[in-house]
């Protein structure tokens, strides 16, 4: 056998499917399955997603007018900072580990489950309890300070309702710390026999490097808003300047978070599209061994450029200087990806399925988000842009343009996986595109109006920006309508969608080499591991195309 | 009865060993993340006690360095109860590790009835920030705007570091846990942690501006 990459025997035996064992909903809210817990977490994002989006919705409406026509000063501040905290910390922050990684990630080493199962679970009520003192603040009037609980603002002026908000980011950190322990400590300790570290699939890899930030990171995030806590609540000065304290104190505790918390939204993203190009090219990943390194280093590397966020903020100009330099330099290896992934392609037998189309998508756009990042991370031009919009265009170029086109990937690529059905590839590749396009029409004129000056969390502006704005909440309703597609089509397909069989896409790794829906314990036997990931193709020789039924893998008729 | 009755593994571990080494690793993973924790709060003192020793030396002398000394005492103890309770779990000495396990449990219930006495005798003295607050200079309130939170994490922290300890110590007495449970060297290593956390809080709090 020329190119034998798993030696694996499957029994087809009449093992119940994950989804069948158990269908009360007692079954689902007690389960410590790790597929049915990344169920329990898709629902709940999605929920907080479309939250987040009708509070920007609101935002982008009132943005048509420069004169403020609809709301008040206070409900616009309480608009945007309740899209922020909702998409940053309810959505973003968990949405592929949680879902797509909690699923797939015991899979793909061969686990039958992670190593902590009820600690997976755990986690969901901590994210569920979190998420309720979030809704509180959200019906109590909401919060005002934008989505950095900024002192002394917050702790002394704000009349939002500060406490519970952070109090629920707060607690929803300890999920992602308990997501991040138990990922770390599954890898490490339940790899399929073979499973070598370097024949992790780099989504495993991806997995890793995240929970590794957010074990490191969510700490200091959970310190600087339990101390904005004491000091609203208890009157503990602590940032307060009138007794000495310095608020930029919290600003360096918050972004020591917040920043590396861009990783852990943006390298599940890496992960998702490796497997994506891999799969849809017929190509291995080109250069595997240097995505891992990068993924690390961008991991690593990103725990030391917070700076870059306090340039403007009375920072030493020693300190800028060397933010500067660390920012730039943590563009390396994420450059090193862009280029790996296009080499992937290079003479690849590429598809265009949809999953392939967001993937594509993600690539541009996170191209786009992270050169505009270089631009910010030199001082001299953040000094000028820093605070437009030209910073909110490049991190939703980097978020929403990266990360989301990427969730969106994944969950197309696995969705025959994780449902054992088929969605419609048309209705799928129309909304891959409309998004693509609705995503460029609301953030280009964002960089435009931004460099010429529009400042961020202002809704009265100067007339001459209006343009911009009407052009971007034109592209914002586009996007409505692009997210609102999936939703109609994914669920059609739970009840009418066809059969999608084991494996549809013929991609390589464990995960497609067991059962759709996978049974409870993922396999069997626990699969045995003898070559690389993404044997695609022989080494040394061209990738064929994929024999395959068309018709089959559509799902639908066109 | 013996132990050797329940050697059942759960479902994702090929075996008892290797879930007791799991469970191990990731405690330690959980420290880390707990270190970042209060390595937070303790980069917020020393930023301030740069800006501002004088004040810092002044605030500290004021804090009961006698009880924080017994309780340092104590958790110390606690500490070596906690490994005597280790060992006796690996040699299957079933009687020691639950007594072990108790008493270290009590010298942490000791040591929080101590911290009690001691924030009664701050209130005494108007430590606590506010209108009033008992010293004159502002940078004072800073230091024991730090004092309250990091004494109180660190109370937390050990409260729940007893829960966990009577709980192991529960679930063994009624065999719910064998004597080599995998989840005692996790428990011991938490309690450690907060052990340790405390002698750094110990030197930051009680020590500067005394000779």
């Amino acid at each position: 056998m020329s190119d034998a990459a798993l030696v694996y025997v499957r029994h087809r035996d009449a093992e119940q499917n994950y989804l069948q064992a158990g269908h009360t909903l007692l079954s689902w809210l007690t389960s410590t399955d790790h597929k049915r817990i990344g169920i329990l977490y898709a629902l709940a994002i999605t929920f907080f997603f479309f939250i987040g989006g009708m509070a920007i919705g609101l935002v982008r409406i009132e943005l048509m007018s420069p004169h403020g026509e609809f709301l008040t000063d206070d409900a616009y501040n309480r608009l945007f900072t309740l899209h922020g905290i909702v998409m940053v910390w309810f959505f973003l922050v968990p949405s592929i580990p949680t879902t797509l990684g909690n699923f797939l990630l015991p899979m793909m080493i061969g686990a039958k489950d992670v190593a902590f199962p009820r600690l997976n679970l755990a986690s969901w009520y901590i994210y569920i309890v979190g998420a309720a003192f979030a809704l509180t603040s959200i019906f109590a009037g909401g919060v005002d300070t934008g989505w950095t609980f900024y002192t002394p603002f917050s702790t002394m002026f704000s009349n939002g309702d500060v406490i519970a908000a952070a109090a629920g980011v707060f607690i929803v950190g300890f999920s992602s710390i308990a997501t991040g322990v138990n990922f770390i400590t599954t890898v490490h300790m339940l790899r399929a026999p073979g499973m070598t570290w370097f024949r992790l699939p780099l989504f495993v890899w991806a997995m890793y490097a995240t929970s590794i930030v957010m074990v490191l990171a969510t700490p200091v995030l959970a310190m600087s808003l339990l101390l904005v806590i004491a000091e609203r609540w208890l009157g503990m000065p602590i940032f307060n300047p009138a007794n000495g304290g310095d608020p930029i104190l919290f600003q360096h505790l918050f972004w020591f978070y917040s920043h590396p918390a861009v990783y852990i939204m943006v390298l599940p993203a890496m992960g998702v599209v490796s497997e994506v190009f891999a799969c849809f090219a017929r190509r291995r990943v080109f250069g595997y061994a240097m995505m891992v390194y990068a993924m690390m280093a961008i991991a690593v590397i990103g725990f030391f450029v917070w700076g870059h966020h306090m340039f403007v903020a009375g920072q030493s100009q020693y300190a800028n200087l060397v933010f500067s330099f660390l920012s730039f330099i943590v563009a390396v290896p994420s450059a090193i990806k862009v280029f790996n992934w296009t080499a992937t392609l290079y003479r690849g037998q590429i598809t265009f399925e949809a999953p392939m189309l967001y993937a594509l998508g993600f690539l541009g756009l996170f191209t786009i988000g992270g050169l505009t990042g270089l631009f910010l991370a030199s001082v001299p031009i953040d000094v000028d842009v820093h605070d437009t919009y030209f910073v909110i265009a490049h991190f939703h170029y980097i978020m929403v343009g990266g990360s989301v086109s990427a969730f969106f990937a994944g969950l197309h690529f696995w969705w025959p996986k994780i449902t054992g059905r088929l969605y419609s590839e048309a209705w799928a590749r129309f909304a891959a595109i409309v998004m693509f396009l609705g995503f460029n029409t609301t953030f280009m004129p964002q960089f435009i109006m931004g460099y010429g000056g529009m400042p961020r969390r202002y809704h009265v502006y100067p007339p001459e920006f209006q343009v911009w704005h009407v052009m971007s909440s034109v592209g914002a309703l586009v996007l409505f309508v692009a997210y609102t597609l999936p939703l109609v089509y994914l669920t059609w397909s739970l009840f009418y969608g066809r059969k999608a069989g084991d494996n549809p896409w013929q991609a390589t790794g464990l995960e497609w080499q067991t059962s759709s829906p996978p049974p409870k314990h993922n396999f069997h036997d626990i699969p045995e591991v003898t070559a690389a990931p993404y044997h695609y193709h022989p080494w040394q020789q061209a990738p064929q195309a994929r024999q395959h039924h068309r018709q089959e893998m559509q799902g639908e008729t066109e | 009865m013996s132990d050797a009755a329940r050697i059942l593994h759960d479902p994702p571990w090929p075996s008892v060993p290797r879930q007791r080494e799991a469970a191990t690793f990731g405690m330690w993973v959980f420290l880390a993340s707990e270190a970042l924790f209060f390595g937070a709060l303790i980069a917020g003192y020393a930023v301030y006690r740069v800006l501002y020793p004088h004040d810092f030396a002044i605030a500290s002398q004021q804090t009961n360095i006698l009880y924080g000394s017994i309780n340092t005492g104590l958790l110390i103890t606690s500490s070596f109860t906690m490994t005597v309770a280790v060992q006796a779990s690996e040699a299957r000495m079933r009687r020691l590790l639950i007594f072990a396990l108790v008493l270290t449990a009590a010298i942490g219930i000791a040591f929080i009835a101590v911290k009690m006495l001691e924030y009664k005798d701050d209130l005494d003295k108007h430590l606590l920030p506010g209108a009033h607050f008992a010293l004159p200079s502002a940078a004072t309130r800073l230091f024991f705007g730090l004092y309250w939170v990091m004494t109180g994490v660190h109370a937390i922290h050990l409260a729940v570091g007893c829960l966990l300890t009577l709980a192991l110590a529960w679930a063994i007495a009624s065999r719910h846990e064998v004597s080599d449970s995998s989840k005692v060297s996790p428990i011991a290593l938490y309690w450690h942690f907060v052990d340790t956390i405390w002698i750094i809080l110990y030197a930051l709090i009680y020590l500067p501006g005394r000779p």
